[in-house]
């Protein structure tokens, strides 16, 4: 299982949990148990996220693996300019 | 300064300072930019914008300016894709209004004529009847209880209850308990700060030319940082299949974030389909003001609490941030950036993006960052001042470091911000003595850097030198380096590469050059791809030496065999095999596409002194020096220009720029006489200190460098200024009058 940790204001829209645990080892896993676990979080993922996954914030890359033991971290799209 | 080593590898070419590739054609005015695009049968395209800053549409009639034999095409929102949602939906609103305009310049039709006067007179011709709405341009008015509201249910569902419903996104993030971290403070400090809206101020006005004919197939020609993003939102905006629309990128004069969007593009697209007539349109400066992104303004409050030996408590802010008549102002990053240089136990950060009558916003440098900076920084510089303490050592006593859990949320890999603070500690300036009426200020910030789809492809020629393609428009000089890493990996000389920017239909899909991602992912896909053509060299040489392919290795520019075992041979070099190759296989290429997941996060920390006249209220820089880690420097030149660009830009964001919005709603400044940017007589000389901790997602250790020098300096400049005038400066721009009302107010006590 992978714990991913939510932003404070994404909390609500999972029961309140700071973190929730999925069974997924890519990030494109992750993103599809979310939304299965909590449909409220769809409208978020849909509208673009970013992971971090052990400190490399990935934007786009639904393939990248993820281990049991990764620290991963959803996280506001990251843009720039 | 490097303070680590790239697996101790000795570069050849990178780290040097060649000759850029694009210096010939811009000194000589060869170079093409945007306006420099022709075509036979070209028409002219002009826009008629809105004189409201908000007003409902009753009625367009085109007919007395179809009348006109020179007007060739008038186009309306009727002319645009329907059904979109979302982004794109936005995007399509602010190129064109439908039944509302939202802000003063908000495009509501366009002509294509014979000549471009031609088609500016034909403006006058489109009759226009609006409704006149109430508006708003203040982003703390645009909250309050009665405020109009610029578009019903634009509310996403993260905002709470009970908020304005101009109030179009909400964000927090943070860890810990900020309560109980200020209960343990020795001194809290609560301060609120506004920044106003500044234009990325790039010298190069929007510029394109489109063909689009019946047959849905189209060209277009446009300074842009990313030229298929362009193609797939004019795609969808004009209903044609992205793939029948070529998007060539011209030299581009600056963008700083400000050109990864379309506002002509689509329309020039629409003008030539209805004409069938090449249609090119280039902005005019007040247009580039009044319709074309500036930044988000802010209002912010923050709060830090901090022990009397300067470690942080807790720290705490709302950043509220407007981003135009549309959802998307950068208000996640201002929560996400402002307290990331530190080691926080207790954090909490709340973002807000709220509508205002004014042009959607456009990226600029690090998105939402500088104005987090200038509201964290000043507060800490403040607590420094009360208690007595370094600011640099402050900072370093709770800097954050590889294995800190981030304010953000995920723990950092290696980073180099304790390295920037070193290095600005122990620069001349930093203990240099300051004369009356002089102050100096200390800033950290942060940037995550981006990454993005890339595809790259390199070619040799017969004679042994090399053609490397790539998707990104080079808005910082990123050829210069791509033919450096190209020449680095190879083995061969930096001249004998030319880095060409392709064209939508010669590569596979790039992501806009922004993000500060073009030395990294760029960068990357270039080693990639000479790495696969050096295999593809490998394999020539060993065909040729009947050998396996797994005992040649490729060694200063030559194929050679891995060892005695592997044969005797003379070294084959790269010209040797290229000038064979149509005998011995066929033309060698190498590619690389991917989406690299590495980039390196990136910190800076700048050192400011300023003066200020106690009787005008002027504020001058007189020294200034920028310390940021780039992980490694391809081009020590271009990597000082961008530190030493970000700097300037931040003068003139922190000292004088500015949109003014008049009673009525309209920009009263829409020009560079009123809108004033930074000339060199208002500059000091920028010093720049290069730390290089590298990245260990690159295989050169690049960070990308172009955005996290923008960061520090509002604060940097707001702590030099308020230092040097007694007083807490905590709105920008600290102009004179500004500056001065501030400084009688404090005399009055």
């Amino acid at each position: 299982m992978v714990d991913v940790v939510l932003w404070a204001s994404l909390r609500r829209f999972a029961d309140d949990k700071e973190s929730v645990e999925v069974q997924a080892d890519t990030v494109g896993g992750i993103l599809k148990e979310l939304v299965k676990l909590y449909p409220a979080l769809k409208p978020h993922i849909d509208r673009g996220v970013s992971v971090s996954v052990d400190g490399d914030i990935i934007a786009s890359g639904l393939n990248e693996p993820v281990a049991n033991d990764s620290e991963v971290v959803l996280l506001q799209r990251v843009k720039g300019g | 300064m490097a303070l680590d080593d790239t697996g101790g590898r000795e570069f050849r070419v990178v780290g040097t300072r060649p000759k850029r590739p694009d210096g010939v054609d811009k000194v000589t005015g060869r170079a093409k930019f945007g306006a420099d695009a022709y075509a036979s049968g070209m028409l002219y395209g002009a826009i008629l914008r809105s004189p409201h800053p908000h007003a409902r549409i009753i009625s367009i009639d085109i007919s007395r300016a179809l009348a006109d034999p020179s007007v060739k095409s008038v186009v309306t929102r009727s002319d645009f894709a329907d059904g979109l949602e979302g982004d794109e939906l936005d995007v399509l609103e602010n190129v064109m209004a439908s039944d509302k305009v939202l802000y003063d310049g908000h495009a509501v039709a366009a002509v294509a004529a014979t000549s471009l006067l031609a088609a500016k007179d034909a403006l006058a011709l489109i009759d226009v009847s609006y409704e006149t709405l109430p508006f708003v341009t203040d982003l703390d008015e645009a909250i309050k209880p009665g405020a109009p509201i610029i578009k019903e249910g634009v509310a996403d569902e993260t905002v709470p209850e009970g908020m304005h419903p101009n109030v179009a996104r909400f964000h927090e993030n943070g860890h810990g308990d900020v309560e109980k971290g200020f209960s343990e403070a020795d001194l809290v400090i609560e301060k609120s700060f506004i920044t106003e809206a500044a234009h990325q101020g790039y010298i190069e006005p929007h510029a394109c030319l489109a063909q689009l004919g019946p047959d849905g197939k189209g060209e277009l020609w446009c300074c842009t940082q990313g030229h298929f993003a362009a193609a797939r939102i004019c795609a969808q905006l004009v209903e044609i299949d992205a793939s029948q629309l070529r998007v060539t990128a011209s030299e581009i004069g600056g963008g700083f974030g400000g050109k990864t969007t379309v506002f002509i593009e689509p329309v020039a697209l629409a003008l030539s389909r209805k004409s069938n007539r090449p249609v090119k349109i280039v902005m005019t400066r007040d247009e580039v003001f009044r319709a074309t992104g500036p930044t988000s303004s802010s209002s912010m409050d923050v709060k830090i609490g901090m022990k009397k030996d300067g470690k942080i408590t807790a720290a705490q802010g709302e950043f509220r941030l407007q981003g135009g008549a549309f959802p998307g102002a950068p208000m996640e990053f201002t929560a996400m950036c402002a307290f990331a240089p530190y080691d926080l136990e207790n954090v909490r950060s709340v973002g807000l993006d709220i509508l205002c009558n004014r042009p959607k916003q456009a990226a600029y440098r690090a998105p939402g960052s500088p104005m987090g900076a200038f509201a964290a920084e000043s507060v800490i510089d403040e607590l420094c001042n009360k208690l007595n303490l370094d600011p640099i050592e402050v900072r370093l006593k709770n800097a954050a470091k590889e294995g800190v859990r981030s304010s953000f949320g995920p723990r950092f890999k290696r980073i180099g911000l304790v390295e920037t603070l070193e290095a600005a500690k122990a620069h001349p300036h930093y203990s240099a003595p300051l004369q009356p009426g002089q102050g100096r200020g200390i800033s950290c910030g942060f940037w995550f850097n981006h990454s993005g789809e890339t595809s790259v492809s390199l070619s040799l020629s017969y004679d042994g030198t090399v053609s490397l393609s790539v998707g990104t428009p080079d808005i910082g000089g990123s050829r210069a380096s791509m033919c450096q890493m190209a020449a680095e990996e190879l083995g061969v000389p930096y001249e004998n590469v030319r880095t060409t920017i392709a064209d939508t239909s010669s590569l596979g899909y790039n992501d806009i050059s922004h993000g500060s991602r073009v030395t990294y992912a760029s960068g990357l896909a270039t080693i990639k791809a000479a790495q696969d053509t050096i295999k593809k060299l490998c394999g020539r040489a060993a065909a040729e030496w009947g050998i396996d392919e797994e005992a040649v290795v490729w060694e200063e520019g030559c194929a050679r065999p891995s060892g005695a075992n592997a044969g005797d041979f003379e070294p084959m070099s790269l010209a040797e095999i290229a000038a064979n190759m149509g005998n011995t296989g066929g033309p060698i290429s190498g590619h690389f596409e991917a989406t690299p997941q590495g980039a390196g996060m990136s910190f800076a920390t700048h050192i400011v002194d300023a003066e200020v006249d106690q009787d005008t209220g002027a504020a001058k820089v007189i020294r200034y020096t920028v310390v940021q880690d780039a992980g490694k420097a391809i081009h020590p030149s271009y990597v000082e220009g961008q530190y030493q660009g970000g700097a300037v830009q931040g003068i003139g964001w922190a000292l004088n720029e500015e949109y003014v919005y008049g009673d009525d709603g309209r920009l009263q400044n829409a020009g560079f006489l009123d809108y004033r940017i930074p000339v060199a007589s208002d500059l000091p000389f920028i010093d720049t200190v290069i730390v290089e901790v590298p990245n260990p997602g690159h295989p050169y250790g690049v960070r990308g460098v172009g955005e996290t020098s923008i960061c520090p300096p509002l604060a940097a400049i707001a702590n030099a200024v308020s230092n040097a005038a007694g007083v807490r400066m905590t709105h920008l721009p600290m102009s004179p009058p500004r500056l001065l009302n501030a400084i009688s107010e404090a005399k009055i006590g």
